[in-house]
């Protein structure tokens, strides 16, 4: 009998290949995980957009907050935008860093297209954006109360992903922050 | 006659060499052209090993040094500034990796998860081989003699007619 079974083996490991591949396929290879998950916001000094006000890693803690990359040049950061205003509108703090941009083209757009930033730190020569490990605008940081970053998300958020996925990411932030 | 067939020849030999040359350089003919002052020789040969070394986060296929992105060119800069400053192979790498995983490095660590990268290779050479091994094995083991059993069956079944020997 163990000759009869030996025969499946081929069988078995190009159902375990297949399995594997066909794994592969559904994953997105652009969708790096963040090297600072459970890591604290890297340390910064720079200003913020509209009042030029000095901003710290320090200033921004308290509540839990999406900080999110944007950039004017950004075409899926314009994409992104009307429903970070509806995640704004609903009481979600988010902080923007304007990342390698012109403050006379971020302060138009804002002020075309809305604000949902409740501030926006200036990141002209990229070097926060650097330090938090950015390799494409817009990417968002799920930072809780403590400055903690606990999750990142690479692309545009829209209304499908936030239900599915990041609401829940959003609420286990001021989880982990109530329980601290 | 011989003169033109010689000629040919050489001909031949020097596209040859062209196409070979052309083909040595093809990964240079990539790379970034972009200008950085070193202090010392030593420290340029090693921003080129380093730059060679890691990855572009956004171009995934590309290192740093081939990549014209603008993420490449800060990670370039950044390179640049910490082997000025005096930081060692190891320290900017670490850097790089506290930024960017270990998905940065062309030459990730041989330890935690990515060891897995290192092993599986080995691991599946000596698959192959334990493969290979066993089914050489059962060839040449192969014409082995008949049990009692069998021998008593095929003797029935040839003597009822039903199967001819």
């Amino acid at each position: 009998m163990p000759a009869r079974i030996r025969l499946f083996i081929p069988l078995a490991a190009f159902i375990g290949l297949f399995t594997l591949l066909l794994r592969g396929l559904s994953l997105d290879p652009q969708e790096l995980p963040s090297a600072l998950v459970d890591k604290p916001l890297p340390k910064f000094e720079l200003l913020s957009l509209l009042d030029a006000e000095p901003v710290t890693e320090r200033s921004l803690l308290g509540v839990p907050m999406l900080l999110n990359v944007w950039a004017t040049w950004c075409i899926s950061c314009r994409v992104e935008h009307p429903y970070l205003q509806q995640l704004s509108d609903q009481g979600i703090k988010i902080v923007g860093v304007n990342y390698k941009d012109e403050d006379r083209a971020a302060k138009k757009w804002l002020k075309d297209f809305g604000n949902p930033y409740r501030s926006n730190i200036v990141d002209k020569r990229g070097t926060l954006g650097l330090d938090l490990g950015v390799y494409g605008a817009p990417e968002t940081y799920f930072v809780d109360a403590d400055g903690i970053i606990r999750y990142r998300h690479v692309g545009v958020i829209d209304d499908r992903l936030w239900t599915n996925r990041l609401k829940a990411v959003y609420e286990s932030l001021s989880k982990s922050a109530t329980e601290a | 006659m011989r003169a033109a067939k010689q000629t040919s020849h050489r001909l031949l030999v020097a596209l040859v060499a062209v196409l070979v040359a052309a083909l040595v350089n093809v990964t240079n003919a990539f790379a970034v052209i972009e200008t950085y002052q070193f202090t010392s020789p030593e420290l340029e040969h090693r921003y080129h090993k380093l730059s060679q070394e890691l990855r572009c986060p956004k171009c995934q296929n590309q290192t740093i040094a081939d990549s014209n992105a603008p993420i490449s060119k800060d990670l370039r800069e950044l390179l640049h500034r910490r082997l000025e400053s005096g930081a060692s192979d190891q320290e900017i790498l670490d850097d790089m990796v506290s930024r960017y995983g270990e998905f940065v490095r062309y030459r990730p660590d041989a330890a935690g998860v990515t060891l897995w990268l290192w092993l599986a290779p080995i691991g599946l050479l000596v698959l192959a081989l334990l493969i290979l091994v066993s089914v050489f094995r059962d060839r040449s083991a192969a014409p082995a003699s008949l049990s009692e059993e069998q021998r008593r069956k095929i003797d029935a079944l040839t003597r009822s007619g039903s199967v001819k020997p």
